[in-house]
Formats: structure tokens, C-alpha cells, sequence
């Protein structure tokens, strides 16, 4: 009984960070029709950034509004620079993300160094309580509750807010929003904006979870949120939520049980998906 | 006075074929002016050039006597030409009175009014129940647009179009693919808005007898070319337009009498 309830909290932690990584990922796809593979550059900026702000302040929260930062500014520059050029060409926009990808993750060997950085857990989210037999890490409550909040505040937005109105819209069809005289072209930037600082919460948060950092965690990371992506469905936001939540918990039980299968498993749900259900769980049709 | 629309000679070719053939028309300000037309004789086209959805290639088209010739569909939008489709156009998934708020936001971009810009999120909300009562369709705010019947679509692009504010209205075959029973709300939902007298309306329809009453002028295309343009009697009564009604032309010559 112990042992599962530390393997729920585990991969609920897991699939919180992993959907707030896909969760910008898959608004930017539905919105903006754009692959970006670069979100895991802005994931390991907001960790390094984050860690390092928060090292030199000693603050862990001025770490976390670092990494927002970071990423903001980063999502900005991203989409001014390197979205705009390739809109409606998916081909030149996976080679030029990819590739910004790559100059994302050298760049922090350049400005941070190349070695592994050792992250400790605040102190007042260090340690654990016990319960009778079971030991909870409250390192992993804090995300979990975290990821709650974010979902919550991000619902809400969507749902009861005039820009989430324009980006649930948009999701379905672009260009009549843009018919309505709407500039969906700004809605683009804030959207990109704000998933790449929820790329780069999840690199901070991260940080103290695992302990270390190092470069190429993006691109990890990021195939995992591609992952939740399709599972979820492009464009669903609830979607990435429930799928990041499935992936989560079952890497974490395949970890324990089948540790070789650990990995494989996310491929497997995703393959299953696939075939049964090729545009996600949760998809927003379109038409 | 200066009409609020104006082609001069518009016309636009695909190919070899010319779809719109140097039409001149004016339009002035609150006027209500229908375009009837067999299939095939350019309405929609003509249409589109307007809104701009499709760019001429000869002639001109002025809104209050600005050449828009080169202005994007959207900027058109902006000016104040409101256009609704053929094809049923609404956010699927969305609520009918979210669709329908979509469009006031948007307006109030589009006539940017500081007093109006701190007015709460409410207010647009009541302003979209007061366009949906309009169009007679506050029963179902929130309902999901995907599940409404084919004339409620209608209806809800009409109170979306209505929602922009927009000076002129252009509302393309309102009735298409309607069952006879649904026709009669939307001719009162247009009537109701003409009633009000603030807009200038500009409708394509395919059944003459339900515009007969409606407009203040009737305009006929056929074959792309301008036609008749006068009061619903003079075109009721006008040989040229009971010919192309009627059938008296062959391989699309017409045959005067």
C-alpha cells in the first residue's frame, strides 16, 4: 500500500512537470499550427536560469520569477525571430526550431558551463513527512500542488476571459477569428509568450526534483511533451493535463515493476492512441 | 450625397472567363439593395470583390468615395463592410453566446471608444443577449453552436455579423439550405434590422418573392453583367429581366424585346 501511494505521488509530480511543458506546447500547436521543437530549449533555460538566480539570491521564489522571466522574454524573441519567417510551412518549421533548439542548448554550456549543476531543495520544501508506513516527499506535494494551481488559473483564463475566448476560437479556426477583425497575430505572440514561460516554470521546478541539470535535459524533456502532446490532443489544454497525468504514473510504475519497459511505455500508449484514436483523447474538432 | 458603396466598371477574370463584368453600382447609406441573379450569374463574386475576399482585376470599388480596391478583407471589416457566407461560418465548439461575445470583443477593437475600453467583461456579455434577442435566439445562449439546427446557425452568423457593428451589412443567400419552415424567422430577423433604419443592407437572395417586399431596390446579374438595377416594381416589370428569368435567351445570348 506504501509502496503504491509513493509510486501515485512520483508520477503525478512526473506528469505535473511534463504538463506544463505540454501544455504550451500543444496551445501553440492548436493556435498557431507550429511545431516547436525548441520548447525544450526554453525548459532548460528556465532551469538554469532559475537555479542560478536562485543560488545567487538565495530565494527560491526569485528563481521561480527568473525562470518566468526567461522564459517570456526567450518565447518572445522565439517567435519574433524564428516563428514569424515560417508560418504555414511545417517543414522549415520543424529544421528551423530543431536547429534553434540545438543553438538554445549550446548556449548553455556557453553562458552556464558545461557541467552537471547540483540543485538542493529549498529548505522549507526539503524532507518528508511520514505517515505511518508511508514517506511523503514534500518536494513532490509542492509540484503536484503547484501544477494544480496553474491548471486552475489557466482553465480559467480560457474559459471566462476575453483573450482565453479568442484562443479557444482560434484553436478551431484561425482565420475566421481573423474575419472578425480580431489581429490574431498579437494573440499568437501572447500565446507563445506564455508557453514558453510555462516551459521554462517547469525547467525550475524541475531542477530541485531531480537534483541536476544539465544541457541536453531539454530535448529529453521535450520528447516527453510531444508525447503527451498526441496522446492528449493537439490544441487540449484538459487533454495534456489528463495525458501528462497517464504518462506520468505509468512511467512511474513501469519504473518499479518492469524497470526495461520504463521508457518504452510512453511510446506504447502513444502507439495505442494512435491507432484508435489518431486525433488524441480529448481533441477540439474542427469544422 | 456621396453613396456609401460605388463599383466603377468592377469586373474579375478567372482565366479567360470573366465572372464579374464591369458592373457600376452605387449604394446609398441606409438603403436596402438585393442582388437576384440565376446560379452561375456572379452574385457571390461580386459579392467577394466587395468584401474583399477576392481582388478585381479591372475597375474600381470606393467606400464612401475611398478607393478599397487594395485593401485586405479584414481592413474592410474594420471600415465597416460586414459580411456574412453562403456556408454556415460559426466557432463550432463554442457556446452560441460566446460566439456571438467573440464578435462584440472584436468590435470593440474595431471602433475604439476609451469610455467603453474599462467597461467590464459583463457588459459584453449583455450586449451579446441583447444581439441574440435580435435574431430570436436567447433560448439557446448556451447552447453548443455545433448542435443547433441549420436555420439557428443562420440566425447566430446574422446576430455575429450584427454584433461587428459594421455600417453596411452584406449578407450572402441568409436563406440557403433552409427548410421551408425555417425561412420565415430569418426573413423577420432581417426585417427587424432593417426596421431600425441604421444600416445599409446589401442581400443576395435566390427566391424573388421574398425579397419583393423588403427591399427598396433590386439589382439583377446575370452572366456576370449588370443587368437592371431598379425599384422591385420597375424590375418585376422589366422584359430584359423575364427573359433571363424566364428562359428566353439561348447559349447565353440574351434576346432583347
Amino acid at each position: 500500500m506504501d509502496l503504491i501511494f509513493s509510486l501515485i505521488i512520483n508520477g503525478l509530480a512526473t506528469g505535473m512537470l511534463i504538463f506544463l511543458l505540454a501544455s504550451g506546447l500543444t496551445l501553440i500547436f492548436g493556435l498557431m499550427h507550429v511545431l516547436n521543437f525548441a520548447h525544450g530549449g526554453l525548459f532548460v533555460w528556465g532551469a538554469y536560469a532559475g537555479v542560478f538566480s536562485y543560488a545567487y539570491s538565495g530565494s527560491f521564489i526569485v528563481g521561480i520569477i527568473v525562470a518566468i522571466l526567461t522564459g517570456l522574454v526567450f518565447g518572445f524573441i522565439t517567435e519574433k525571430l524564428i516563428i514569424t519567417p515560417v508560418y504555414g510551412n511545417l517543414v522549415q518549421q520543424i529544421l528551423i526550431t530543431l536547429g534553434f533548439m540545438l543553438v538554445l542548448q549550446e548556449m548553455i554550456k556557453v553562458v552556464f558551463g558545461p557541467n552537471v549543476v547540483a540543485v538542493k531543495v529549498p529548505e522549507l520544501l526539503a524532507g518528508s513527512w511520514q505517515l505511518g508506513d508511508i514517506i511523503i516527499i514534500k518536494y513532490r506535494i509542492f509540484i503536484i500542488f503547484f501544477g494544480f494551481i496553474i491548471f486552475g488559473l489557466f482553465h480559467y483564463m480560457l474559459t471566462r476571459t476575453k483573450i482565453g475566448l479568442v484562443v479557444r476560437a482560434g484553436v478551431m479556426n484561425s482565420e475566421m477569428v481573423q474575419a472578425l477583425g480580431i489581429n490574431i497575430k498579437r494573440i499568437f505572440l501572447v500565446v507563445f509568450m506564455t508557453g514558453s514561460a510555462l516551459a521554462a516554470l517547469a525547467g525550475v521546478l524541475f531542477a530541485p526534483y531531480s537534483g541536476a541539470i544539465y544541457a541536453e535535459l531539454g530535448m529529453e524533456f521535450a520528447i516527453m511533451a510531444f508525447i503527451v502532446v498526441v496522446i492528449g490532443g493537439m490544441g487540449s489544454f484538459q487533454g495534456s493535463l489528463f495525458a501528462a497525468i497517464l504518462v506520468g504514473l505509468a512511467g512511474s510504475f513501469m519504473a518499479y515493476y518492469v524497470p526495461y519497459l520504463s521508457l518504452a511505455v510512453n511510446m506504447i500508449i502513444m502507439v495505442v492512441v494512435l491507432i484508435f484514436r489518431p486525433q488524441g483523447l480529448f481533441t477540439t474538432a474542427k469544422g | 450625397m456621396e453613396p456609401i458603396i460605388r463599383t466603377e466598371n468592377l469586373s474579375i477574370s478567372f482565366g479567360g472567363h470573366k465572372a464579374v463584368d464591369r458592373v457600376n453600382f452605387e449604394m446609398p447609406e441606409k438603403h436596402f439593395k438585393s442582388i437576384i441573379g440565376p446560379n452561375g450569374a456572379g452574385k457571390t463574386t461580386f459579392f467577394n470583390l466587395i468584401s474583399g475576399e477576392l481582388k478585381n482585376t479591372e475597375g474600381d470599388v470606393f467606400f464612401k468615395g475611398q478607393s478599397i480596391a487594395n485593401l485586405s478583407s479584414v481592413e474592410r471589416t474594420r471600415l465597416g463592410l460586414g459580411r456574412s457566407f453562403q456556408i454556415t461560418n460559426v466557432f463550432p465548439n463554442l457556446t452560441v453566446l460566446e460566439n456571438v461575445r467573440l464578435a462584440v470583443q472584436s468590435r470593440e477593437k474595431i471602433r475604439f471608444n476609451p469610455f467603453k475600453h474599462y467597461l467590464h467583461y459583463k457588459k459584453i456579455t449583455q450586449d451579446a443577449l441583447t444581439i441574440l434577442e435580435q435574431v430570436l435566439l436567447e433560448n439557446k445562449a448556451h447552447h453548443i453552436a455545433s448542435q443547433l439546427a441549420h436555420g439557428e446557425k443562420r440566425k447566430l452568423e446574422i446576430a455575429m455579423l450584427l454584433a461587428l457593428d459594421t455600417e453596411v451589412l452584406m449578407l450572402d443567400e441568409p436563406t440557403a439550405g433552409m427548410s421551408l419552415e425555417e425561412v420565415p424567422a430569418i426573413l423577420d430577423v432581417i426585417k427587424s434590422i432593417k426596421s431600425r433604419g441604421d444600416k445599409t443592407i446589401l442581400l443576395i437572395e435566390h427566391k424573388m418573392d421574398m425579397i419583393l417586399d423588403l427591399s427598396d431596390s433590386i439589382m439583377v446579374l446575370f452572366n456576370g453583367k449588370l443587368l437592371a438595377d431598379g425599384s422591385p416594381s420597375e424590375i418585376m416589370n422589366n422584359t430584359t429581366v423575364q427573359n433571363a428569368y424566364l428562359g428566353g435567351l439561348y447559349d447565353g445570348e440574351l434576346v432583347e424585346t
